[in-house]
């Protein structure tokens, strides 16, 4: 097999596992915050209890982004040596931060809120619960700006051995791509967390257990999901592609499917893109609006593929362009959903209002989805560089690890991550089962207790 | 620079090897000490507030390696491929036994978790050592500065060696035996009673097997590497480490006799610390030697990265560690004391 497309595979497959977990930390340990803040300020028990109860989702969901997201910070390295040792000097810095500045905080406060409750005073343990989630977006913001770098490369210089050296600390952190890639992508766990939480309500409303915990969840999660949904898109998603326009043009031009270069360029909502003959099967599509989108104009003229040697074409160009659809047409249904909730929250009736909890209950896996494809997007339409115009992916991997030792250890962590999936599954499911009320009665003497 | 931040990398693994070594020895001690359930939990909750965070070091240190030193985090992470793939399987198995083991009140699961975690600690233990005298050996480097390692070839040190061979299976029995003596001390610390006791007892022959295998170490590496000693010629210093290696051990038996359970746990890590640094010194300043070539050795020079992001790097690097270490005094102050399974009912 291809040594190349194994190592990417290698590396999409343990990142896109990985990636599942930290959206919903990310998310959660805000919308924990908030549950906690409403606790004490109407000195609520019922949101305390609230708050319990998504701790407890909360830190079986974290070991499970502890333990993917180990191999990730040393797969530079096994898959991607010649990546590594050309871009450490750069990146080597924004990831060696996220392990000094997060993980530290996150590892040493976690314990503590999960488990200090008794020890800590009512803001002592708001305090550690803000710190959490302080960790996690800090690492969050260090992650984004490698990735960033990639996509985007700023303040740097060639060495003469042929590495990078960063030249400005300030403008790597403040790379334009990172700050709106950060918003983006933030926005996108809080969706994920919003939805997993109205989820949970929905099903305890429609199930009618804990009815007034379910009524909070919703209550939490909807408010929380309509604000973001909507930032999702606007601004942050669409400055986002903007940028992308003029920095990638490559990548945008094979996302919206769009093989020639016009004016007034078409949107396509749905269609089968055949590189071949270079056209846009099926289409559904709207004339002038991507014109305008990106340059808010519809005189505007799109690049199209037609302007970019085919060897840079990223690759595989129609899994782009789905992964794109997916992702802008899930974003679409997220706001209707939300703000139709939204709505029926305001009036008081949502409930009762089955026929709206229940997409509630349905749509939890879409936000992952969503922001799996979003990454997609990213990492597809950034081919072929590892790092944009100056690394191709040709010269970025492993050369001396055969093709069959990535296999073996692809196939090992698939196996693994298999294994892992289930106990979340079941565990979780206990936790959701048992109620935010009833202790989870094992969970008295989880470990990370001792003491 | 290089100097100071081959030394920082050094600190940050010794305090790695340190701090998560007791996790592992805890571990690796767990199936044979606890004689019941209440007693598996107490060892298993010695190390539950903390492993999380002791972890941490192993990737914190890596990031620091990959910034730092991008050449020998390239070349060793991709030579290795293998053992670091299995190193990373094996961590996500600890992990998840320690944190899961007790969600599920069923003997199945909890004797499942049991056995996943007593491997892993065991097999992190020996890859942990045989990693380590991998890069006293040297590996097989080519002129662009990486190499590729099979786990094992025929077990000799030759010029086209395995991970595995006599010498670096040395390298993982020491550690096995040295990481279990400091979980035994460890859990002298922080338990009571009969199972003190057996850590007690456990302590005392691990201790005879590491001596044992500490003198034998000395000229082991001498065969493996013949210029072993050369810093050590030339800088007489140097063989303080050696002398404090010496009153680390006896340090153990000392203390250990007088029931200062804290101070033999300290010589442990000392113990730990030392031969780390002592490696450290034999190596400095390559930070891969070549088994094909003095040429091909990963120095300081060649791997270390951009001026400019090491200047950097020495500023954030320090404020980042003054708060980690204040995270550390904060939780084991908070987790203080013997671990006991009554009175600290954490319901939640
Ligand atoms: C809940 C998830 C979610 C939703 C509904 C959307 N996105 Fe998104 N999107 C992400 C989650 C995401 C993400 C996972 O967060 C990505 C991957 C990389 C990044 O920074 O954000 C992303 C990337 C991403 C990119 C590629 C950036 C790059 O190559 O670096 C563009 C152009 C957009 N988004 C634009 C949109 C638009 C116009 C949307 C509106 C309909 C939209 N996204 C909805
Ligand atoms: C933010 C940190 C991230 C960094 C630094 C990063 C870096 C990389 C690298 C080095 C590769 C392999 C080289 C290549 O194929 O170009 C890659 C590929 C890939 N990554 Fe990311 N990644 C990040 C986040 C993510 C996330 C969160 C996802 C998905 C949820 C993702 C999805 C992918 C996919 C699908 C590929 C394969 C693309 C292809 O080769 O066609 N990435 N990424
Ligand atoms: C190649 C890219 C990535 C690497 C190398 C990486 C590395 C890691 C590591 C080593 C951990 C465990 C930390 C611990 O022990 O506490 C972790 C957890 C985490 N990662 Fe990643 N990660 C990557 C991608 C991402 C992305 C894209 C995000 C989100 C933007 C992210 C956010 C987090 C968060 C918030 C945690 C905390 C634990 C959790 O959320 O469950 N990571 N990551």
């Amino acid at each position: 097999m291809d040594p190349i497309l194994l190592d990417r595979i290698h590396f999409a497959f343990t990142i896109t596992f990985h990636y599942l977990f930290p959206q919903l930390t990310m998310g959660l340990a805000l919308l924990i915050v908030a549950l906690k803040t409403v606790a004490i300020r109407r000195n609520n028990e019922r949101y305390n209890e609230a708050a319990r109860f998504w701790a407890r989702v909360f830190a079986v969901n974290f070991l499970l982004g502890v333990v993917t997201g180990i191999p990730m910070e040393f797969q530079f390295g096994t898959n991607w040596s010649q990546f590594a040792r050309t871009s450490g000097g750069v990146i080597g810095q924004p990831l060696a931060m996220e392990g000094v500045f997060s993980f530290f905080l996150e590892s040493a406060f976690l314990g503590l809120f999960l488990f200090g409750e008794k020890r800590l005073s009512a803001w002592g343990h708001w305090t550690s619960a803000l710190l959490v989630f302080i960790g996690s977006w800090i690492s969050g913001f260090f992650i984004i700006v490698t990735n960033a770098w990639m996509q985007h490369p700023v303040a740097y210089r060639l060495l003469p051995d042929g590495v990078y050296d960063v030249t400005s600390f300030w403008r790597l952190l403040t790379n334009p791509w990172a700050l709106l890639q950060y918003a983006h992508n933030m926005s996108g766990a809080v969706v994920t967390g919003a939805f997993v939480m109205s989820a949970v309500g929905a099903f305890y409303v429609l199930e009618k257990r804990y009815l007034d915990h379910g009524r909070i969840f919703l209550r939490v999660g909807v408010i929380a999901g309509v604000i973001a949904c909507i930032t999702q898109i606007f601004p942050t998603g669409d400055l986002h592609g903007r940028y992308m326009a003029k920095h990638q043009p490559a990548a945008v031009a094979a996302m919206e499917g769009l093989f020639n270069s016009r004016t007034g360029a078409p949107i396509v909502l749905i269609g089968q893109p055949d590189e071949a003959r270079q056209q846009i099967d099926n289409p559904i599509a709207v004339n002038d609006v991507l014109s305008f989108l990106i340059y808010g104009t519809v005189k505007a003229e799109v690049t199209g593929l037609d302007r970019i040697p085919r060897d840079q074409w990223p690759s595989p160009m129609p899994l782009l362009f789905y992964s794109y659809h997916i992702m802008a047409g899930l974003g679409t249904y997220f706001v209707l959903v939300m703000v139709v909730a939204a709505f029926f929250l305001w009036r008081g009736k949502l409930f009762e209002t089955r026929w709206v909890l229940w997409p509630l209950l349905l749509s939890f896996p879409l936000p992952y989805i969503a922001n799996t494809a979003g990454w997609m997007t990213a990492e597809i339409g950034r081919q072929p560089w590892v790092i944009y115009g100056l690394l191709r992916v040709p010269d970025g991997y492993s050369k001396y690890v055969s093709s069959g030792n990535t296999l073996f250890t692809l196939l090992g962590f698939m196996g693994v991550y298999t294994v892992l999936s289930i106990l979340f599954i079941v565990l979780i499911y206990r936790i959701i089962d048992a109620g935010p009320v009833t202790r989870v009665a094992p969970a008295r003497s989880a470990p990370l207790t001792a003491a | 620079m290089g100097f100071i931040w081959f030394w920082l990398v050094a600190i940050m693994l010794v305090a790695y090897v340190v701090l998560d070594g007791f996790d592992l020895g805890v571990g690796i001690l767990h199936i044979f000490l606890a004689r019941s359930e209440p007693e598996r939990q107490v060892m298993i909750r010695s190390i539950g507030p903390v492993w999380d965070g002791n972890e941490v070091w192993l990737l914190a240190g890596g990031g620091t390696l990959y910034f730092a030193f991008p050449l020998l985090y390239a070349s060793a992470f991709s030579g290795f491929y293998l053992a670091l793939m299995i190193v990373l399987w094996l961590l996500i198995g600890r992990a998840t036994a320690v944190e899961l083991r007790m969600k599920i009140d069923l003997g199945v699961w909890k004797t499942f978790f049991d056995g996943i975690f007593f491997v892993s600690s065991t097999l992190l233990a020996v890859f942990y050592g045989a990693a380590l005298a991998n890069v006293i050996r040297g590996v097989p480097l080519h002129p662009d500065g990486y190499f590729f390692l099979p786990l094992w070839t025929d077990w000799r040190v030759s010029p086209e060696p395995g991970i595995l061979d006599w010498y670096t299976v040395i390298g993982g029995v020491i550690a096995l035996v040295a990481l279990a003596l400091h979980g035994a001390l460890y859990l002298v610390v922080k338990t009571e009673g009969d199972l003190q006791q057996r850590a007690r007892v456990a302590a005392g022959r691990l201790w005879i097997a590491l001596l044992i295998l500490t003198v034998i170490s000395l000229p082991a590496s001498v065969i493996a590497r013949p210029d072993t000693l050369d810093n050590y010629r030339s800088h007489p210093l140097a063989y303080a480490v050696p002398l404090v290696v010496v009153l680390s051990l006896l340090g153990m038996i000392y203390f250990g006799r007088k029931a200062e359970d804290r101070g033999a746990f300290l010589c442990s890590s000392m113990y730990l610390a030392v031969m780390l640094v002592g490696a450290a010194t034999a190596l400095y300043p390559r930070l891969l030697p070549a088994t094909t070539g003095l040429q091909y050795d990963i120095t300081i020079d060649r791997a270390l990265a951009g001026p400019h992001a090491l200047h950097v790097g020495l500023i954030w690097w320090s404020i980042g560690m003054l708060l980690a270490l204040m995270y550390f005094v904060i939780v084991y102050r908070m987790f203080r004391g013997k671990v006991s399974l009554q009175g600290e009912g954490y319901e939640h």
